[in-house]
């Protein structure tokens, strides 16, 4: 790797690659990133390598702060494809497809919630069902899991589990258009029949947060953001549905490469080209996938701000959504190549998408300053509320990171915590944990994930993304 | 025969070791119970049986297993005793038959550790060493 510039390091093209690796980070993420690659063949610098020989990649296969190992492609990786010439690829979609955060705002100030924390967070912990082989509250028939994959967080408004003008709030208003249930198989239709409304578990979350900072005044009155406010972040996905989809096409994708001549270093970067049949099957495919998790969070949205309503005697109206942004995805977009603005297809793998100022696809009430960008850190440190940019749009395809990244696997976090012992520690510095397994807790530590501030000083200070605020959490239900 | 919990940045790694390729596989399901689960308070009261298919060996682990998590989601199932059986290539794909022994899956007494969410080909390998087979993988969770 060669540093390009003060926040980019270049992977120079070798090999099979067509387009160069790019990475966005700074001394403390390339010292992470070598200790990784250090540690093996599999690694992130392989696998953004590899994302590099697909065809019809457009400029860059580009990695971003919180990139470590993931599945075929590295997480934390952005891809943009040609339509004609490109492919869509397993790997930089995933297995749980649009995991996201959502996000919502309160009128209520650290100071309400003294003396209640323990209410509240025992009313969360009772009412968002979180954890291993917990079914939601509503139970959906066969027809009704058509109808939420193709029509995603409008479902859940439509039976009174959502608020109508939470939709406008959602990265493509709740719902992508060419969603198509009848290319998702029984068996992933089966696993989400109780899974509507759940968390599920691993780095899923519900979290309260407060405003501890503001960076950009006028973006965060834009975003009805103010110091010392209460917050509430959702993160989660489509849960067993979206990885049965994934399971499932990558067999498909994988039988088909070689009718389209297609040969890939990596068995989880199957892919085929986007206008095949068996490459638009996959997208339609995913897009239900992201449909069934808009509307996965516009449940569990509904359910926290149940708890809300209850213990301060507010309506859910008073607790307007701030936005719902979605990161392992496949979405046609238009942007700029070689001076031309064309369609791609745009595959995010952890990555958040950072529209800037002036995009159609980013709210009205929001267009003038970009659209919000949640990113979730760890149960014991920051979150932050970044802005979209167009320099995002120049370099990064309108992407920008997800999160902290892990450091450790959760194989050695074990080792190093236990569940009660991060309990305490948390407990003492203000921030109520409630969750589902001791061992889950152990695992998400805050100390196996990098330093968050760290992270979003990359994106800030190459500027594909922009600080609004910090919040730190005060509950966290955890699956 | 033995299982084991591996190292991965994000994940889990889930490894199973066994005189046979069959026991291995096995044993690899039983390691990533394991991580769901406190497999020893797991009664093996119903038994499920299925069938797996996969273009080759390797591919084949993956596939058993999810379809383990798929009984599991649906039925709300944990398990802890498995037999493969009838590992073997047939005309143009591998396959097995499967059977999986547990019980409705209670938050109280199982311990719940963490959910995974699929079997990957991250790490995949099934091979033979001197002791017999190992098969292994990430599982994403």
């Amino acid at each position: 790797m060669r540093q390009a510039s003060e926040w980019v390091w270049e992977l120079p093209m070798s090999g099979q690659m067509r387009v160069p690796g790019r990475v966005y980070a700074n001394p403390y993420i390339v010292g992470h990133v070598l200790d990784e690659v250090k540690k093996g063949e599999w690694n992130p610098l392989t696998q953004l390598k590899n994302v590099a020989c697909l065809p019809g990649l457009q400029k860059y296969a580009l990695a971003l702060p919180d990139l470590h190992v993931g599945y075929g492609a590295c997480i934390g990786s952005v891809g943009a494809m040609d339509l004609q010439e490109g492919v869509i690829v397993f790997g930089l979609v995933g297995y749980d497809i649009n995991c996201g955060l959502q996000t919502f705002v309160t009128p209520l100030t650290r100071k309400d919630v003294k003396g209640k924390e323990e209410r509240l967070a025992e009313e969360l912990y009772r009412v968002v069902p979180a954890g291993l082989g917990i079914g939601g509250k509503v139970r959906l028939d066969k027809d009704r899991v058509d109808e939420v994959l193709e029509r995603g967080a409008h479902y859940a408004v439509e039976n009174g589990l959502g608020l109508k003008e939470d939709l406008e709030l959602m990265e493509e208003k709740g719902c992508i258009r060419g969603a198509n249930a009848a290319n998702v198989s029984p068996e992933a239709k089966a696993r989400f029949e109780k899974q509507l409304g759940t968390l599920g578990s691993g780095n899923h979350y519900c979290e309260v947060q407060y405003v501890e900072q503001i960076y950009d005044e006028e973006a965060a009155k834009a975003f009805g953001l103010f110091r010392d406010q209460l917050i509430v972040s959702i993160h989660c996905g489509s849960r067993g549905l979206g990885h049965q989809v994934g399971s499932d096409y990558l067999k498909v994708l994988e039988k088909a490469m070689p009718g389209y001549g297609l040969t890939v270093p990596d068995r989880e970067l199957a892919c085929a080209p986007i206008q095949s049949e068996e490459g638009q099957r996959y997208l339609s495919a995913v897009y239900a996938g992201i449909n069934c998790a808009f509307a996965n969070r516009e449940v569990l949205t509904h359910l926290a701000r149940t708890c809300f309503e209850k213990t301060f005697e507010l309506k859910a109206e008073e607790m307007p959504m701030l936005y719902g942004v979605a990161h392992n995805t496949a979405k046609l977009e238009r942007h700029r190549v070689d001076g031309r603005e064309k369609e791609l297809l745009v595959q995010r793998k952890g990555a958040t998408r950072s529209f800037g100022p002036g995009r159609e696809e980013v709210p009205e009430k929001y267009r003038k300053v970009g659209q919000p960008v949640i990113i979730g850190g760890t149960m014991g440190t920051a979150s932050y509320i970044l802005k979209g940019t167009r320099t995002a749009m120049e370099e990064t395809f309108g992407s920008t990171v997800h999160g902290a990244g892990r450091t450790m696997s959760r194989v050695g976090a074990l080792k190093q915590w236990t569940g009660k012992g991060v309990v305490d520690e948390l407990a003492r510095r203000g921030i109520i944990i409630k969750g589902h397994g001791l061992k889950g807790i152990a695992e998400e530590a805050p100390g196996a994930y990098k330093d968050i501030d760290q992270v979003i000083d990359v994106v800030h200070h190459a500027g594909i993304s922009s600080k609004v605020a910090r919040v730190r959490p005060l509950i966290c239900v955890k699956g | 025969m033995s299982y084991e919990l591996f190292e991965h940045r994000a994940d889990i790694g889930v490894r199973g070791k066994g005189k046979t390729c069959e026991q291995a596989f096995e044993e690899c399901a039983k390691a990533m119970f394991s991580a769901m689960v406190d497999v020893e308070r797991v009664a093996p009261k119903k038994k499920v049986q299925f069938d797996a298919h996969a273009s080759d060996l390797e591919a084949l682990l993956p596939e058993f297993l999810n379809n383990l998590l798929y009984v599991r989601d649906v039925q709300g199932m944990v398990f802890s005793r498995f037999e493969v059986k009838d590992l073997r290539q047939g005309p143009g794909q591998w396959g097995l038959k499967a059977s999986a022994w547990g019980e409705k899956f209670d938050p109280n007494r199982h311990e719940p550790k963490t959910e995974v969410k699929a079997a990957t080909f991250y790490q995949l390998s099934v091979r033979k060493t001197p002791q017999g087979f190992v098969a292994e993988c990430v599982v994403d969770v």
